[in-house]
């Protein structure tokens, strides 16, 4: 009848069990580590490798395709210029996949049929093939087959293509540069007191503000007045053909547009079902709403579907960023320099492989970080606006 | 049974019933002028890109296929042994067949016993779901050049059906040991492989590699994606971050990263004379990649569970085991099968990524066939990659839409 006298034996005791069962699991993990650790230093030391991160300031002794970086310059340089290659990738790719995705998520709703069978078959078609073979196909079966250097192809001066190059015409700034800044600002500024007052005035009498309309016009009227006053201080740089090299303009790998249009179609076509899903968890109470009080089709979906689909939106698409921030590492394939690729590369010319793939690894962590806590401020002011 | 969830799946919504082909189109087609604009145009688009297929499809050179169709599907394996494949084949139709036919009948009997009518799945409605395998064979057999393959998968499509309504007819207490006979026609099938002079699985290579690698990679990293999981909630702090450290390493890094970690650092991390072979290494990276993915799934698994559910077994007396075995492991998992049949899907279409590595898996085979002298330089790369892709695409489209048709059928999600 003592119940509460009772004390368990040691071994049946749960907060005795809590703290051993603890012990053991920390104690079970540091020794395989410590196991690992010995191997590892004793494989490498066999190996005749370094064991520390000393070796990153000798010579890089490979050749990156589309730099102008040495054989001869150290390591740590050819991982950055690798890191730079890879937000290349990620800084581009993702507006372009969200833009794809969100309007190919909205023409799969279309009233139009012919519209959204297409995005259908587009979405069920792309989401379901692996994106290296993607990656290939784009390379091999596209971008390959363009025209050699010598015969680059060009449309309207604008863009020249071959199979090793792409090339965008480009901008370059004239002496009266300067001044047109300042002049684009001046014109930013108006923009926004026009803003200003044209949402004051709506609300002070119940017009339609068109304030974006506005607000445009004012900043497109200053800045061309600008622009012919100072007689065109931006130029354009076009790309051109000089014997084996391109000039002007901006040159980007063939294998860089390749990996960024297969993966930006691929992850596009998630997206696209991510934004589709969410539009349908919209009540429809809330369309016949817009409805009633006559909202255009384009109203409805730009104040009362979209803002609220995206709150439901945006925690998936985050992770379908970091996905395809993940998925630039497939570039390895076709040989496009970023991190993954230029880590093989020197693996493979005798740099100790263990270190090389520790640093890859935390380089895509600390991307992953900083996308998910950039995403997720903006996902918190979102969620404070709306609600 | 549960009722049918409505599905938003191809209708679009607003569109009232037409009456005629005319009224159809005007109302679905030309309902206002941007979207008459808009049809146009993509109209064009669809007809030229439709006429541009059609002649590249009667066009293409497809010997380059059908010199290859071995090495697309089993990759280097000796010719002479051709009959260890077929027999593995054979042993999985049985075995799909046997499972799907018990399943079938447990869900008659379940059915019987609450006094429900059980609705049978017509053959119209098998040949809707799966048409793209379907679609899938008869395209690889059209490839073939001997009448063999053919008759021999026709006797496979037979023995899957004899297995089925042998499925249908097995008594209640053998039917129980359904499982055991799954397990053992899965080691028949890797003993017909591998046993008594066979090829091990460093020999295999591609469709067969990409199969082997997501099915034995995703059964093997369960077990351990569930002890992530479990450590993941766990109130004791030490199990919990170890696991949180693990799974969120693991899902920040890509599965490149990791399978470069096996192919060329996991030699440094164990004795050297302990060295696996690399399809094993890659084997061991997929599994190590996948627990931690799989732990997120069951996690979500996990969750779904109401907590009532755990107060009522710890009312009725059960220990914190058996809480978990009897009461909530049950449910969570039930839950999580559509997210894992999402998980295998993505796994399969990833474990094209050992091609990097140089295993000639499918779509490395599909790859490196466009050197071989007879079609260097030709530009075959559209026709051979295209093949490759039609086999994910129904692999991975047949398997998203039942793993879809799971979900409402379990009711997952709608609480």
């Amino acid at each position: 009848m003592e119940q509460t006298r009772y004390r368990p034996p040691v071994w049946r005791d749960v907060r005795v069990l809590r703290v051993v069962i603890q012990v053991l699991a920390g104690a079970a993990v540091l020794a395989i580590l410590y196991v690992l650790w010995f191997n590892l230093t004793n494989n490498l030391r066999a190996a005749g490798l370094p064991t520390g991160f000393d070796f990153l300031t000798q010579p890089l002794g490979v050749d990156i395709p589309g730099s102008d970086i040495s054989p001869s310059s150290p390591i740590w340089r050819g991982l950055l210029n690798g890191v730079k290659n890879t937000l290349a990738l990620v800084v581009v790719g993702i507006p372009l996949l969200t833009v794809i995705g969100v309007l190919v998520g909205v023409a799969r709703l279309s009233t139009n049929w012919l519209v959204a069978k297409a995005a259908g078959l587009y979405v069920e078609i792309l989401r379901n093939i692996p994106p290296l073979l993607i990656i290939f196909f784009v390379f091999n079966a596209v971008v390959l087959r363009f025209p050699l250097l010598q015969e680059s192809l060009s449309i309207a001066d604008l863009v020249l293509v071959n199979n090793r190059y792409i090339a965008m015409v480009g901008f370059t700034a004239q002496p009266n540069f300067g001044p047109f800044l300042a002049i684009l600002a001046l014109a930013m500024l108006a923009a926004a007191g026009v803003w200003w007052w044209r949402t004051r005035r709506s609300e002070r009498t119940g017009e339609h503000h068109h304030r974006f309309l506005w607000a445009l016009g004012v900043f497109t009227v200053i800045s061309l007045i600008g622009f012919f006053a100072l007689r065109g201080p931006i130029g354009l740089s076009r790309p051109v053909l000089d014997g084996r090299a391109l000039e002007g303009g901006y040159t980007g790998l063939a294998a860089y547009w390749a990996v960024l249009a297969a993966l930006v179609l691929y992850t596009a076509s998630h997206i696209a079902e991510i934004v589709r899903g969410s539009i349908l968890a919209v009540p429809r109470g809330q369309t016949e709403a817009a409805n009633a009080i006559a909202l255009s089709p384009f109203q409805r979906l730009r104040h009362v579907v979209l803002p609220q689909a995206m709150r439901v939106a945006i925690p998936p698409i985050i992770s379908q960023y970091l996905n395809f921030t993940k998925n630039t590492s497939l570039a390895i394939a076709i040989g496009y320099a970023e991190m993954t690729r230029i880590t093989f590369q020197l693996i493979g010319n005798g740099q100790p492989a263990p270190q090389m793939i520790f640093l890859l690894m935390g380089g895509y962590l600390l991307f992953s970080l900083i996308i998910s806590l950039v995403v997720n401020v903006v996902n918190r002011r979102m969620q404070l606006v709306t609600q | 049974m549960t009722v049918e969830a409505p599905v938003f799946e191809e209708t679009p919504p607003e569109v009232e019933p037409a009456r005629g082909a005319v009224d159809w189109a005007r109302k679905n087609l030309f309902n206002n002028w941007y979207n008459s604009l808009l049809t146009l145009a993509l109209a064009v688009f669809v007809i030229w890109a439709l006429l541009a297929l059609v002649r590249a499809l009667f066009s293409a050179d497809y010997e380059i296929i059908q010199a290859n169709l071995r090495l697309f599907m089993i990759g280097g394996f000796p010719a002479d042994q051709l009959w260890r494949p077929w027999a593995a084949t054979y042993c999985f139709t049985v075995l799909f067949g046997v499972v799907g036919g018990s399943l079938s009948a447990g869900a008659r009997d379940r059915a019987t016993e609450a006094g429900l009518p059980h609705v049978r799945t017509t053959f119209r409605q098998i040949v809707i779901r799966f048409w793209p395998i379907v679609g899938l064979i008869v395209v690889i057999l059209s490839f073939t050049t001997t009448v063999t393959p053919t008759l021999l998968t026709i006797g496979a499509l037979v023995a899957a059906l004899g297995a089925y309504y042998l499925g249908r007819v097995l008594p209640r207490a053998i039917r129980r040991w359904t499982w055991l006979i799954a397990v053992v026609l899965i080691v028949a099938a890797y003993v017909a492989l591998a046993g008594f002079g066979g090829v091990g699985w460093q020999g295999w290579g591609g469709l067969q590699l990409n199969l082997f690698l997501a099915f034995a990679g995703i059964l093997i990293a369960f077990p351990f994606g569930l002890l992530l999981a479990l450590g993941r909630r766990s109130p004791l702090p030490v199990i919990r971050t170890i696991s949180v450290t693990y799974i969120e390493i693991v899902r920040g890094v890509p599965l490149i990263t990791v399978l470069l970690a096996g192919a060329f650092a996991i030699g440094f991390l164990i004795p050297r004379d302990l060295r696996p072979s690399l399809v094993t290494r890659m084997l061991i990276a997929i599994i190590a990649f996948e627990a931690a993915y799989i732990a997120e799934v069951v996690r979500g698994g996990l969750q779904a569970v109401p907590r009532g559910q755990v107060e009522a077994a710890q009312a009725v007396g059960l220990t914190p085991w058996r809480t978990m075995r009897l009461i909530v492991l049950p449910q969570a998992l039930r839950a999580t099968i559509p997210a894992m049949v999402g998980q295998f899907i993505s796994l399969f279409k990833d474990t094209t990524l050992v091609a990097v590595l140089g295993i000639t898996e499918l779509l490395d085979a599909t790859f490196i066939v466009n050197s071989q002298s007879a079609y260097l330089g030709k530009g075959l790369f559209v026709v051979t990659l295209s093949f490759a892709a039609l086999v994910f695409w129904v692999g991975s489209y047949t398997m998203s839409r039942e793993s879809r048709r799971l979900e409402r059928k379990l009711g997952v999600g709608e609480r």
